[in-house]
C-alpha cells in the first residue's frame, strides 16, 4: 500500500500531514510513503529528511494521483478531488456536515473518505484523537500570543526598583484547549481562573492548579460526545454577571467555547471588552467558528479602545512543527487502527473507525447510525476520576492520574490503633511484673543496683527511639541487607561470650566460648552476605 | 559479677565509638548509594568493640586470662560464617536470615548459663539471667522452625491447635512462675524449665504462621534477636549490648509493622491468627462461583505482543524466586528496552518471603534499581500500561482485595495490574496462592495465562525475541 502526503494548500496553512519521524514508522511498518515536493518545508521538515526516513519525493500529481492512500490535513479543494484516483482513500478533516459540496465532489470520485476530525472521542480512540492533539496546541499558542502582547510580566516579580503583581488569566471553557491553556499560563507564574459549564472538569481544573469559577445556579451542562451543550437564561444572566466581575478585574481572557454543529456562542460582550483594563488581551480561539467574542475579526489582532483582541484562526499552524509530528502521529494510529500495512481495511465494526467513514467507493455512510446513547459515562460513572470526560488532553489525562496515587486501596485501615494500645499495655504489665520480681523485696530501691539499673534503662529507651528514628528511612527496597546487617550487628553478644570466658576451663567457660562460636558466624556471615548483596545493587 | 564491670576508659570510648558506628550503620542503609558505607561502618563498629574487649581483659589480671580454645572458635565461627554468605544463593536469603537470627539467640541462652554457672548469681542478677535466657530460647527454636519451614523441609502451612490461644497463656504463666521460683532460691532447674517452656512457645508462635506471612515473621525474628541482646546488656551491665539490642529490636519491630500495614493486618491478626490456611469459612473451595474460563497465552505471541508494546510493567512474586527466573526476566527486560519499550518493575511489600527480597533478587540478577519501583509509586500506572506480566505473584494481585469484603485478603492494598491493558500471568498451576484464596484476576478478559515454570516459560519468549 502506497501512502501519499500532499502538501496543504490553505492559505497561511503551514502544517503537513506528517513529520518525517512518523513517516519512518510507516516505512519500518511496511508501507510505502510519497511525498508532495516541499510539502513539509513551512513546518521546518526539509525533503532530505522526509527521504532519510525513506519516502521518495514526488510531483504533486503523483503525490495525488498515485496512492491508495491520500493523507491530508485541511479538507481538500474541489480541484484537488479531481486528482484524485478513483476507488483510493482520502484521510483528512472533512467536516462532512459543513462541506456537502465536497462530500459530493469526492463521491463523484468514486474513493473512500474518512474524516479526520470525525474520529469518536472514546477512551480508546484517544491517540486517533487530532482534534485533540490540535487543541492542545492551540491552547498553548493562545497563551503564548497573549504573552506577546501583553505589556507587563506573567509571573509576579519582586525587584529592587519595586514589586509587580503577577497577571490575572481567565479561561472560559476548559476542555482540551481550555486545560492546555490553563497549564502554559500557570507554568508562566499567572493565576488562573477558569469557568466551564461542566461540573466534572472542577477536578481536572484544580488539578493543573488552576480556579475553578462556576455559577451557583444547578444545571447538568454535559452534553454528548463531552461537549457542553446549550444553557438556559437565567444560568446565562448569572454566568454573564460573573463575567463582568471579572473583566473589571483580569489581565487575560482566553476564550474557548464551541458547541458543536453551532456558530460559536457569545459570551464575551462589547461591554466587558470595554471594562477591561487598557493594555489587557482577549484570545477568541472560537474564531473561526465566529468567536466568542462580539468584537473579534477572525484571522486579525485588533485594537479595540485600548484592549487587545486576537482572533487568529491558525494558532495550531503557527507551530507547524509539533503539530505536524503530532497530526502524524494520531494518523498513525488510525491506520494501525484498520489494521496496519499488512491488514489495512475499512471494519464498519470499530467504533473507532465507523464514525469517520463518510464515503465508501463513493457511497455515503455519513452520519453514522447512532451509537446507544451515552453508553460511555454509564459505564464508567462509578469511577471516582472523571476518567470518562472525553477530553482526552495530555494535562487532563495527568488530572485523574495525579488523584489516584497512592490511593490504591478503597479503605485503608488506620495502622491499627489496637494495636499500639495492646502492645502498650503488655509492655506496662511485662515491665511491672518484671519490676516487681527484681525490686519486690525490702531495701532494693536504696541499693546501687537500682540506681544503675535504672541508668540503664533509660539509655535503653532511648537507643529504641535512636533505632526508631533511623530505621523508617530506610527504602524498602534494602529491607533485606538491613536485616542482615542488623542480623550481624546483634552478634554483638560476642562481647558476652568473651567476657564470660576469662579463667580456666570451667563448664562455665565453655558455655561462654560456645556462645562466642555461634556469635561470630552471625557476625561473619551477617556482614559479609550483606556486602555481597549490596555490590549487586547498581543504577 | 564485678568482674564484668570493667570500666577503664578505654572501654568506654571503645563502646561508645562502636555505638555511634551502628547507628551509622543503618542510617547508611537509608539509600542505595550510601548502604555500602554503612554496612563498613558496622563492620567497623563491631571489630572496635571485639578488639576492646579483648584488649582490655587480657592486660588485666594473670590468672584472667583468655583460652587459646577461645581464639579458635572465633576463627572456626568466622570461617563458617564466611562460607555460608559466600554460598548462600539470593533465592535462599530469607532461610539464611533466619537461621543466624536463631544463633544470636543461642548464643545468649548460652551467655546466660555460662553466668549461671559461674557462681551463684545475686537475686536481681538471676531475673536478668532467666529474662535473657528465655527470649534467647524463643528466638533460638522460633528461628530454627522458621529456617525449616522456608527451607521447605517442614510444611510452610500454618499448625492451629485448637486450644491455641490458651495454651500460649499456660507458657506465658508457666514462664513466669519459674521466674519467680528460680529467683527465689536459685534453684537451677527452674532455669532450664523456663527454657524448657520458652523453646516450645517459639515453636508454638512461629507453627501457627502460614508461609505468606512470612516476611512478617523473619522481621519479628529480627526483633527478637536485638531484644535478645538487649536483655543481655542489662545482664552483663553492658551499655553496648543494650543499646545495639534496642537498635536491633526496634529495627525489626519497624519492619513487621511495615509488612502488616502492607497487608492491612494488624500485627495479632498474623501472629494469632493463624492466617493462611482451613480459614473459619470454606471460603476457598465451592463457594466461588462458577469461575470461567481462564484464557492461555503461548510464548510465541507473547513475544510479539511485547515487542510491539510501549509500556510494560513487570510484577515478580515469589514464584520467581522459586523458579530462579530472575536472571530470564533481566534478559528479557534487556531485550526489550533496546526496543524502546519501557519496561519498569512493580514490587510490592510483601513480596517474597523476606522484606525486599524481591529487590534483591532483580539486584543480582542486574536490573538497574531505579527501573524497580514500589507500589505506591507505580500502582496509578497501570491504566496507562499496554502489558503486565505477573511472575509467580498471585495474592499480591488478587483483586478480590479491593472487590470483596469477605475475602480474607480484603482491604490489603493490591497492585491493579487488570486496569493494564494486558496482563499475562505466569503460574506453574492453577492452584491458589499461600492465601489459599481463588484469584478473579485470572478469569478476567484482559487476562491471558502463561501456564509453566517461570524460568522455562520466560526463557522461551527471550529465544523467540531473540530469533
Amino acid at each position: 500500500m502506497k501512502l501519499g502526503i500532499v502538501k496543504e494548500t490553505w492559505q497561511g496553512e503551514r502544517r503537513v500531514a506528517a513529520s518525517p519521524q512518523v513517516v519512518a514508522k510507516w516505512v519500518k511498518a511496511g508501507w510505502g510513503v510519497q511525498l508532495e515536493r516541499g510539502a513539509g518545508e513551512l513546518a521546518s521538515y526539509p525533503d532530505s529528511q522526509y527521504e532519510t526516513a525513506g519516502a521518495t519525493i514526488v510531483d504533486r500529481a503523483a503525490a495525488w494521483g498515485d496512492s491508495d492512500i491520500v493523507l491530508k490535513l485541511r479538507p481538500p479543494t474541489t480541484s484537488e478531488v479531481e486528482q484524485l484516483r478513483e476507488g483510493c482513500t482520502l484521510i483528512s478533516y472533512l467536516q462532512p456536515a459543513q462541506n456537502t459540496e465536497l462530500v459530493d465532489a469526492l463521491a463523484k470520485r468514486k474513493v473512500n473518505a474518512l474524516a479526520m476530525d470525525q474520529v469518536p472521542r472514546i477512551s480508546r480512540a484517544q491517540k486517533m484523537d487530532a482534534l485533540s492533539s490540535m487543541a492542545n496546541i492551540s491552547g498553548y499558542r493562545a497563551v503564548i500570543e497573549a504573552a506577546a502582547r501583553f505589556g507587563s510580566f506573567f509571573t509576579g516579580q519582586f525587584t529592587a526598583a519595586g514589586k509587580v503583581p503577577p497577571a490575572k488569566v481567565l479561561i472560559i471553557g476548559a476542555g482540551v484547549a481550555g486545560l492546555a491553556a490553563l497549564g502554559a499560563a500557570k507554568g508562566l507564574g499567572a493565576i488562573v481562573r477558569a469557568f466551564d459549564v461542566r461540573a466534572a472538569v472542577e477536578e481536572q481544573v484544580k488539578s493543573l492548579g488552576g480556579e475553578f469559577l462556576t455559577v451557583t445556579i444547578k444545571e447538568a451542562g454535559e452534553g454528548q460526545g463531552g461537549y457542553a451543550k446549550e444553557m438556559s437564561k437565567e444560568f446565562l444572566d448569572a454566568e454573564y454577571a460573573l463575567f463582568r466581575a471579572q473583566a473589571k478585574e483580569v489581565d487575560i481572557v482566553i476564550t474557548t467555547a464551541l458547541i458543536p454543529g453551532k456558530p460559536a456562542p457569545k459570551l464575551w460582550f462589547t461591554d466587558m471588552v470595554e471594562m477591561m483594563k487598557p493594555g489587557s488581551v482577549v484570545v477568541d480561539m472560537a474564531a473561526e467558528q465566529g468567536g466568542n467574542c462580539d468584537v473579534t475579526k477572525p484571522g486579525e489582532a485588533i485594537d479595540h479602545k485600548g484592549v487587545i483582541v486576537i482572533g487568529y484562526t491558525d494558532l495550531a499552524s503557527r507551530m507547524a512543527h509539533v503539530a505536524s509530528d503530532l497530526y502524524g502521529t494520531n494518523l498513525l494510529h488510525f491506520l494501525d487502527e484498520m489494521g496496519g500495512a499488512k491488514g489495512w481495511k475499512i471494519d464498519h465494526d470499530n467504533d473507532a473507525v465507523r464514525p469517520a467513514l463518510v464515503l465508501e467507493k463513493g457511497e455515503k455512510m455519513w452520519p453514522p447510525p447512532p451509537p446507544a446513547k451515552k453508553p460511555e459515562p454509564a459505564k464508567e460513572a462509578p469511577k471516582p476520576a472523571p476518567v470518562a470526560e472525553k477530553k482526552p488532553v495530555e494535562p487532563a489525562a495527568k488530572a485523574p492520574a495525579k488523584a489516584h496515587g497512592g490511593g490504591h486501596a478503597p479503605a485503608p485501615r488506620p495502622p491499627s490503633k489496637g494495636l499500639g494500645i495492646v502492645m502498650s499495655l503488655l509492655g506496662l504489665i511485662a515491665a511491672g511484673v518484671f519490676l516487681y520480681l527484681r525490686f519486690g523485696h525490702v531495701d532494693a530501691l536504696a541499693s546501687p543496683a537500682t540506681q544503675d539499673f535504672l541508668q540503664r534503662m533509660t539509655v535503653f529507651v532511648l537507643a529504641i527511639f535512636v533505632g526508631m528514628q533511623v530505621v523508617w528511612n530506610v527504602t524498602p527496597a534494602l529491607h533485606t541487607p538491613l536485616m542482615s546487617v542488623t542480623n550481624a550487628i546483634s552478634g554483638i553478644i560476642v562481647i558476652g561470650g568473651l567476657l564470660g570466658a576469662i579463667g580456666a576451663l570451667t563448664p562455665s567457660i565453655w558455655l561462654a566460648i560456645a556462645a562466642t562460636f555461634f556469635a561470630t558466624i552471625n557476625i561473619a556471615g551477617g556482614f559479609l552476605v550483606t556486602r555481597r548483596m549490596l555490590a549487586m545493587f547498581r543504577k | 559479677m564485678h568482674a564484668y564491670l570493667n570500666s577503664t576508659a578505654l572501654i568506654v570510648a571503645a563502646y561508645v565509638v562502636a555505638a555511634v558506628l551502628f547507628i551509622l550503620s543503618l542510617r547508611g542503609l537509608s539509600s542505595q548509594e550510601t548502604a555500602r558505607r554503612g554496612n563498613l561502618y558496622g563492620i567497623i563498629g563491631m571489630a572496635i568493640a571485639i578488639a576492646a574487649t579483648l584488649a582490655t581483659n587480657t592486660s588485666a589480671l594473670d590468672a584472667a586470662k583468655f583460652q587459646p580454645v577461645l581464639f579458635a572458635a572465633i576463627g572456626g565461627g568466622a570461617v563458617i560464617g564466611a562460607i555460608m554468605a559466600a554460598r548462600v544463593g539470593m533465592t535462599q536469603m530469607p532461610e539464611l536470615v533466619a537461621l543466624l537470627h536463631s544463633f544470636v539467640g543461642l548464643a545468649a541462652v548460652l551467655v546466660g548459663y555460662s553466668l549461671d554457672r559461674k557462681e551463684v548469681p545475686a537475686f536481681g542478677l538471676r531475673i536478668e539471667i532467666f529474662v535473657d535466657v528465655w527470649i534467647g530460647a524463643i528466638t533460638t527454636t522460633g528461628s530454627i522452625l522458621a529456617f525449616l519451614k522456608l527451607r521447605g523441609s517442614v510444611s510452610g502451612r500454618p499448625l492451629l491447635l485448637p486450644a491455641r490461644h490458651f495454651l500460649n497463656l499456660a507458657m506465658l504463666v508457666g514462664s513466669i512462675t519459674c521466674a519467680a521460683l528460680y529467683a527465689k532460691d536459685a534453684n537451677q532447674t527452674y532455669l532450664y524449665a523456663g527454657t524448657a517452656i520458652a523453646s516450645v512457645l517459639g515453636v508454638h508462635l512461629v507453627a501457627g504462621i502460614g508461609g505468606a506471612d512470612m516476611p512478617v515473621v523473619v522481621s519479628m525474628l529480627n526483633s527478637y534477636s536485638g531484644w535478645t541482646a538487649s536483655a543481655a546488656g542489662f545482664m552483663l551491665h553492658n551499655d553496648l549490648l543494650i543499646i545495639t539490642g534496642a537498635l536491633v529490636g526496634s529495627s525489626g519491630a519497624i519492619l513487621s509493622y511495615i509488612m502488616c500495614r502492607a497487608m492491612n493486618r494488624s500485627i495479632w491478626n498474623v501472629i494469632f491468627g493463624g492466617f493462611g490456611a482451613a480459614p473459619p469459612k470454606p471460603v476457598a473451595k465451592g463457594e466461588a462461583p462458577a469461575p470461567g474460563e481462564v484464557q492461555e497465552i503461548d510464548a510465541t505471541t507473547l513475544a510479539a505482543t511485547l515487542k510491539s508494546s510501549k509500556e510494560v510493567i513487570i510484577v515478580p512474586g515469589y514464584g520467581m524466586a522459586v523458579a530462579r527466573a530472575q536472571h530470564a526476566v533481566r534478559e528479557l527486560t534487556d531485550i526489550l528496552r533496546k526496543e524502546g519499550v519501557n519496561v519498569r518493575f512493580a514490587i510490592h511489600p510483601v513480596a517474597g518471603r523476606l522484606p525486599g527480597h524481591m529487590n534483591v533478587l532483580l539486584a543480582e540478577a542486574n536490573v538497574p534499581y531505579d527501573i524497580v519501583h514500589e507500589m505506591d509509586e507505580i500502582n496509578a500506572d497501570f491504566p496507562t500500561t499496554d502489558v503486565a506480566i505477573v511472575i509467580g505473584a498471585n495474592d499480591i494481585v488478587n483483586p478480590a482485595a479491593e472487590d470483596d469484603p469477605t475475602s480474607p485478603i480484603a482491604g490489603m492494598p493490591v497492585l491493579q495490574v487488570w486496569k493494564a491493558k494486558l496482563v499475562i500471568v505466569n503460574k506453574r498451576s492453577r492452584a491458589a496462592g499461600y492465601a489459599g484464596i481463588d484469584n478473579q484476576l485470572f478469569y478476567k478478559p484482559v487476562t491471558k495465562m502463561l501456564f509453566g515454570d517461570s524460568k522455562d516459560a520466560i526463557e522461551k519468549v527471550v529465544t523467540t525475541l531473540k530469533a
